[in-house]
């Protein structure tokens, strides 16, 4: 028997008391104002990458219609990098007021600068500045490949020994293992290839120029691997337990399994990989900035030196006007970069994602 | 019997397509126990659920039909359901206490409530863990975790934790299935007492436990109401032939 | 040829790839570790780079860093934590909120960082900065300039899809009869994330906040021109002053130092020390990330 029955008949405290109503729907502001809020700040994310749009965008415009004064309508200066040393702003010249009478500048004849943008030559600083992007967009071209050719046969070999061939205990230590390469900042592997990498490389090939498309691209593919390893495992893993089951029990070896079975359902997401691998690549900056020379080439030999893309803007937004044609064209170049990672990622996403699912339910 | 404390009509649930309570009507009579009984997968638990609108929180539910809670539908628009969970208490088939000690799990209800006076808490807590036949057990180890107790023990604190929130109506979905024979016994013997002051419905695979608790029965069959009746004469007299198999062992 | 020769060629391919990965891996750490540990002493924590940046320490770029991470969590993290409680709280699966924000968050995990450094410029700069000068000094530049709160800002939204990732996965792992006690205690929906789910996900919270501020503390390329500088001979005391910062102080070090070879090991010290860093950041949050997945299970 129970010895609590004495507690029933104490009397509720007034608060419990209190009667509760519930045919009525009660406003509770605090649950009202959450969900709002909430959804509002997450809505900001969407917000944010419309932000990038429009503002990479916005500073990129002006050069369609900076053609016929290119020269000299802004004189505000970035803050430059002082050197060692004395602290000094040496670059912030006093903000004037922005409407600069062009009627006083005399203008050297020049180019127009949207024109420019198709030809061979990258020489944003001279007399008559010429931002032919053909070279960067070579010189991304040449490094991506040479980092893919590079990276993707090897992560995806060390993604099927890894979801394939290793014994459980091994995957544990494997796969954190090479993970652990996706936390070394590029700065780092751009420090390695520039100091080490860059080096051994000329002694092996005997090349001319230290630094060069080739031993960026290898170090730029150091910075993919992680990506294009970890998706292609999870590609490799994703697939139905009973198709391995079924294919070993017909009597194929684990190697057959792996390649004509498990590989082959696996593609779409390998692909995928890949595809966000290409978009690694062809962003990074400190690694181009670090290992590939830098210098804006139209060449297609890997040895030679190489100017991206993103290197550029890196390394030329620091020093360029604000505001004037060069500024305008770095924009456009982002915007470029921009569009292209978008299209990349959205093809990953929704391409190569719905294949999958497409892959697996008609096999069901 | 005109104090029915819930009354249900012609309720039918939907999972996406497929029905799982198909025109259910019942009344429920007030501070009695009343079981569901019934093989798994016979809606009893799903019907539970709809009683305190528990199957809102999950997607893909269509439900049609009425439930009255003193005379009240709990499926108008109007209806507030955080204040009809306040009045229709459920406990669940696994506890599930909070990880906090067992002062805050009991306490968390009139929190929400806003009472925060300590004097007040403390009462509540006392009483609340009394009424539930644990406050022996725990009384010293309060400021614990509630996690560090048994099961059986941690059973009864959900069940305290429920009280604690004064509710007129207790739900149990197989409160003790998961529990040793001796816990079983204590979690039987509380809602005997309980039924004193509430409403109590309780689901269970478990005839015995049916047999031994409840005032009335009501067996499900495939989504089903078979037939509901007073306890005694469903387990001596059934109407219904599937009734009557059940309860022999014959299926489920 | 016989089967079982090409099976075992095969698997040792890809043995051999797994095992160049790692030997790459080894070699960086290595290479770091043997060129920088001589040079990595207390004074080289705690001093200021002396003689043009050839000797001396480097603990204005540890003070910036550290600095700029803080800001960029304290940004960061709330924006993210709200954001994974709508997609694992409020949004339902299919609506067209939730995919589009999915979407959005996927994309700035692959926006190249860049990008972000032009995006912190263009508007955090030249729009927010600008503006704010104009209405509240008139004009004179103060914020339309890169400093360490437009850096970090810039930088907290590069990290943001680390911390909602981890969040959101640490919330999904709460038990659903954790919700449901609450609820049926007559909890309202904010009252049960508020009381239950987000005390449940601290450590998920702790993880993604973590790695954001080691992914934070490793990138360069954001903070280029939104707010990293050379050197400065003062510690960053205003929102609106530069800092110096580990990465880029590498990357200037290495590329633009009037004496490379006289630098070399302050170079490769300061990558260790930032290697370091990232390292032991990551490392924790694995182990609780591990966890959290344990109790998943």
């Amino acid at each position: 028997m129970l010895k609590y029955t004495i507690g029933f008949n104490k009397r509720k405290s007034e608060a419990q008391e209190k009667l509760v109503v519930f045919n009525q729907k009660k406003f509770r502001f605090s649950d009202w104002f959450a969900e709002k809020a909430i959804k509002g700040v997450a809505f900001l994310s969407i917000a944010v990458v419309i932000l990038i749009f429009i503002f990479v965008f916005r500073e990129a415009f002006p050069i369609f219609r900076m053609d016929k004064a290119s020269t000299a309508t802004n004189t505000e200066v970035l803050v430059q990098e002082s050197y060692g040393g004395a602290e000094t702003e040496t670059g912030s010249s006093p903000v004037e007021d922005k409407q600069v009478d062009n009627s006083t500048v005399t203008a050297t004849p020049t180019d127009r600068p949207s024109t420019t943008l198709l030809s061979n030559t990258w020489m944003p600083v001279s007399d008559n500045p010429r931002y032919g992007i053909w070279p960067l967009f070579l010189g991304t071209m040449k490094v991506t490949l040479i980092a893919l050719l590079f990276a993707a046969p090897l992560s995806i070999l060390a993604a099927i020994y890894t979801a394939m061939f290793a014994k459980p205990r091994i995957r544990e230590i494997i796969k954190p293992v090479i993970e652990l390469l996706a936390g070394f900042p590029s700065v780092v592997i751009g420090f390695f290839a520039l100091m080490v990498m860059a080096t051994v490389f000329q002694e092996m090939f005997g090349y001319a120029s230290r630094l060069n498309g080739f031993v960026g691209g290898i170090a730029m593919g150091l910075a993919a691997i992680p990506i294009i390893y970890t998706l292609t495992e999870d590609a490799l893993t994703a697939v139905p337990k009973t198709y391995t089951e079924a294919s070993l029990g017909l009597g194929a070896s684990r190697r057959q399994t792996a390649f004509s079975v498990v590989l082959p359902a696996a593609v779409p997401g390998i692909f995928a990989a890949i595809v966000l691998g290409i978009g690694r690549i062809f962003g990074e900056t400190m690694i181009a900035l670090m290992a590939t020379g830098n210098a804006a080439m139209s060449s297609i030999n890997p040895f030679d030196s190489v100017r991206t893309l993103s290197a550029t803007i890196g390394a030329e937004m620091a020093e360029v006007v604000f505001g004037d044609t060069h500024y305008s064209v770095l924009f456009f170049i982002g915007s470029l970069l921009f569009i292209f990672t978008f299209a990349l990622n959205a093809l990953a996403e929704f391409y190569f994602k719905n294949m999958v699912i497409r892959r697996y339910q008609a096999k069901k | 019997m005109n104090d029915f404390k819930v009354k249900v009509k012609d309720l039918s649930l939907w999972y996406g397509t497929s029905r799982a309570l198909k025109n259910i009507s019942m009344d429920i009579p007030e501070k009695k126990v009343t079981a569901f009984i019934g093989p798994s997968g016979c809606g009893k638990s799903t019907f539970l659920r709809t009683l305190n609108r528990m199957n809102d929180l999950i997607d893909n539910v269509t439900i049609k039909g009425e439930v009255y809670v003193d005379n009240i539908n709990i499926y108008d628009k109007n209806i507030d359901v955080v204040n009809l969970r306040k009045k229709v208490g459920m406990i669940f088939q696994k506890s599930n206490p909070f990880a906090k000690s067992v002062y805050d799990n009991i306490a968390f209800g009139p929190r929400i409530n806003g009472i925060s006076q300590k004097s007040i808490l403390d009462e509540i807590v006392e009483r609340s863990l009394k009424q539930a036949a644990i406050w022996d057990e725990v009384k010293d180890r309060l400021f614990n975790s509630a996690l560090s107790l048994s099961g059986g023990q941690q059973q009864r604190i959900c069940i305290a934790r429920s009280l604690a929130v004064n509710p007129e109506i207790i739900l149990m979905d197989e409160p003790a299935s998961a529990l040793d024979p001796i816990s079983t016994s204590k979690i039987e013997e509380l809602i005997h007492e309980l039924k004193k002051e509430y409403t109590i419905i309780i689901v269970t695979h478990n005839m015995q436990q049916a047999a031994r608790t409840s005032d009335m029965t009501a067996f499900f069959y495939m989504g089903d109401l078979v037939e509901m009746n007073r306890t005694e004469l469903i387990f001596s007299n059934p109407a219904k032939k599937q009734t009557e198999d059940y309860i022999s062992g014959r299926f489920g | 040829m016989n089967r079982n020769i090409k099976d075992t060629v095969v698997e040792g391919i890809t043995g051999v790839s797994v095992l160049l990965i790692i030997f790459i891996i080894v070699s960086i750490l290595a290479v770091t570790i043997v060129g920088g540990w001589s040079k990595l002493n207390w004074t080289f924590l705690s001093e200021f780079p002396k003689d043009g940046m050839t000797r001396g320490g480097i603990f204005p770029a540890i003070v910036g860093t550290a600095a700029m991470t803080l800001i960029m969590a304290i940004a960061a993290v709330p924006f993210g934590v709200i954001t994974a409680i709508y997609l694992a709280e409020y949004a339902s699966e299919k609506s067209i909120m939730a995919k589009t924000i999915r979407f959005a968050v996927k994309t700035l995990a692959v926006v190249p960082s860049i990008i972000f450094g032009l995006f912190g410029l263009g508007f955090f700069i030249s729009f927010i900065g600008k503006n704010m000068d104009i209405l509240l000094s008139g004009g004179e530049l103060k914020w339309g300039q890169p400093n360490i709160l437009w850096a970090s800002l810039t930088m907290a939204l590069l990290t943001l899809p680390v911390v909602i990732v981890s969040v959101e996965e640490a919330i999904k792992t709460i038990p659903r009869e954790m919700r449901e006690a609450s609820l049926a205690l007559g909890a309202t929906k904010w009252q049960t994330i508020k009381n239950v789910v987000l005390p449940g996900s601290i450590s998920g919270i702790l993880t993604g906040t973590i790695l954001a501020v080691s992914r934070g503390a490793g990138e360069v390329a954001p903070i280029l021109f939104t707010g990293a500088a050379y050197f400065l001979s003062d510690l960053p005391k205003s929102l609106s002053d530069q800092f110096m910062s580990l990465g880029y102080h590498i990357y200037i070090m290495s590329t633009q130092s009037s004496d490379v070879d006289a630098t070399l090991p302050i170079q490769f010290a300061t990558t260790l020390v930032l290697l370091l860093l990232t390292f032991s950041l990551n490392a924790v949050a694995v182990t609780l990330r591990y966890r959290i997945r344990r109790r998943a299970k």
